[in-house]
C-alpha cells in the first residue's frame, strides 16, 4: 500500500510542478515573444541598411523578399530569403545570402548586395567561426578587407582578379590565413554568377 | 550563519575553483568580462530561484524521484531566463548562445539543490544560491578579464550590449588587438587561466595554514 502511496505522491508532485511551470512559461513567452520578434527584425534591418549604405530605396525591405531554393552556387541547404530594395517600384538592389562551406573552421555566412547593373554594392560576413586574430579579418569588426568587394562585377573584373595576391589575384590577405579569404571570394563570386543566371527571379 | 555561507560560496567551497563544477560554461564563455558577468548573473538568478523553490517542498519530494523533480524545476527556470535575456538584449543572447540553455546541465545548480536546498529551510537556501552564484560569477569575471586583456588587449568589450549603446566608452583598449596573445582567447587559454587561478588560491590557502 505504502508503495502505491509513494508513486501517487511522486506523480502528483511532478504533474503539479509541470503545470506550474507550463503556466509561468506561457506567461513569460506571451510577454517576451513580441519583443524578441521585434529585436530580430530591427537587427536584420540594421544589418541590411549597413550594407545598403548610400542606396536610395523606399520600400519596406523586410517584407520584400523572394525565397531561393537550395542550390549549388549559394550552397544554402534550406530555402533562403533574398531581400529586394526598390525605389518607386524600380529595382535598386538585391541582397543575397550565401554560404562558404570551405572556410578554415566551419561555414562562413555571407550577405552580398548587388545593384541593378550586377555590380556589388557591398558584402558582409554575418557569421563565422574562423580563428580569432588570424582568419577573422574578413569580419568588418576586425578589418576593412571585406570592402574590397565594393564595385566589383563579373563583367568588369577579370576572372583572375577574383583571387588573393598569392594566387596572382588582386585580393590582399594575411599570411597564414589564405584559406578563409579564398573561401569568401569564391562564394561572393558564385553569388554574382547566381544573380546573373537568375535575373528574371528578381524582376517582378 | 550568513557569514559562513558567504565564506563558503566565495572562497572555501567556491564553485569555480574548489568544487570545479560547471566547468563547461566557465571555460567556454569567458573570452571577455561581459560574457562571464552575464552568464554569472544568469546562473545566480537560476540558483537562487531553484534553491528557494525546492526548499519549501523538500519534505514532499520522494527520495527516489528527486533528480527528475529538481531538473524539472531547474529547466523551467532556465527557459524563463533564456527567453528574458533574448528579449532584453539580442546581441548578448547571440554572444552567450547555447550556454544559457546549458545552465540546466550545469552541475553546480543541481549540486546545490541536492546538497543544500533539499535539506535546509528557505532563507539559508536563498543565501546559499546567492553566494555560490556570486562566487562562480567572480571567477567568471576574473577569468574573462585575464583572457580578454591578454588575448585581445581590451577590458569590458561589448559591455554596451548589457547597458545600452551610450556606454560604448567603457571599453578600455590596453594595446592594439593585433598584438594580442591569441592562445589566451582560445580554449587552451581558458584551461591555463583557470589552473593559474587554482594555483594562486591554493598558494594563499597554504600560506594561511603555516
Amino acid at each position: 500500500m505504502s508503495e502505491y502511496k509513494v508513486i501517487f505522491k511522486t506523480v502528483g508532485l511532478i504533474s503539479l510542478l509541470g503545470l506550474i511551470f507550463a503556466i509561468s512559461l506561457s506567461i513569460v513567452f506571451e510577454n517576451s515573444y513580441p519583443i524578441i520578434e521585434k529585436n530580430k527584425s530591427d537587427f536584420k534591418k540594421k544589418l541590411l541598411d549597413q550594407i545598403l549604405l548610400g542606396v536610395d530605396y523606399n520600400n519596406n525591405i523586410l517584407e520584400s523578399f523572394i525565397e531561393i531554393e537550395a542550390n549549388e552556387l549559394l550552397k544554402n541547404k534550406h530555402p533562403s530569403k533574398a531581400y529586394i530594395a526598390k525605389k518607386d517600384g524600380q529595382l535598386k538592389a538585391v541582397l543575397i545570402e550565401s554560404i562558404a562551406p570551405d572556410g578554415y573552421s566551419g561555414e562562413i555566412f555571407i550577405l552580398t548586395a548587388i545593384d541593378e547593373n550586377a555590380e556589388i554594392i557591398g558584402s558582409r560576413i554575418i557569421d563565422h567561426k574562423e580563428t580569432p586574430g588570424l582568419g577573422d579579418y574578413i569580419d568588418q569588426k576586425k578589418s576593412d578587407w571585406i570592402l574590397n568587394f565594393n564595385q566589383m562585377s563579373l563583367a568588369k573584373t577579370y576572372d583572375q582578379n577574383w583571387r588573393v595576391i598569392k594566387d596572382q589575384g588582386t585580393f590582399d590577405y594575411k599570411a597564414g590565413a589564405t584559406i578563409t579569404p579564398r573561401a569568401v571570394i569564391k562564394s561572393v563570386k558564385n553569388t554574382l554568377t547566381f544573380f546573373n543566371n537568375h535575373r528574371d527571379l528578381f524582376n517582378d | 550563519m550568513i557569514k559562513d555561507q558567504f565564506h563558503d560560496g566565495m572562497w572555501k567551497q567556491n564553485a569555480g575553483l574548489i568544487q570545479l563544477l560547471g566547468l563547461c560554461p566557465t571555460l567556454a564563455v569567458t573570452v571577455n568580462v561581459t560574457n562571464g558577468f552575464a552568464l554569472g548573473v544568469a546562473t545566480i538568478f537560476v540558483m537562487i530561484l531553484s534553491n528557494i523553490s525546492i526548499s519549501p517542498i523538500r519534505q514532499l519530494v520522494p527520495e527516489a524521484a528527486r533528480v527528475p523533480i529538481f531538473i524539472l524545476v531547474i529547466a523551467g527556470l532556465v527557459t524563463i531566463v533564456d527567453l528574458s535575456i533574448n528579449a532584453l538584449s539580442r546581441p548578448l543572447y547571440d554572444a552567450l548562445g547555447i550556454f544559457i540553455p546549458l545552465i540546466v546541465t550545469n552541475c553546480i545548480v543541481l549540486a546545490r539543490v541536492e546538497a543544500f536546498a533539499s535539506k535546509n529551510p528557505i532563507l539559508p537556501s536563498f543565501y546559499d544560491g546567492l553566494f555560490m552564484g556570486l562566487g562562480l560569477t567572480l571567477v567568471l569575471i576574473i577569468l574573462g578579464a585575464m583572457r580578454e586583456m591578454i588575448g585581445n588587449g581590451t577590458l569590458f568589450q561589448n559591455l554596451h550590449f548589457l547597458i545600452g549603446d551610450d556606454y560604448k566608452f567603457l571599453t578600455i583598449q590596453l594595446f592594439n588587438s593585433d598584438h594580442g596573445f591569441l592562445l589566451a582567447a582560445l580554449p587552451p587559454g581558458a584551461f591555463i587561466a583557470l589552473s593559474s587561478l587554482i594555483l594562486f588560491m591554493n598558494w594563499i590557502n597554504q600560506k594561511q595554514k603555516k
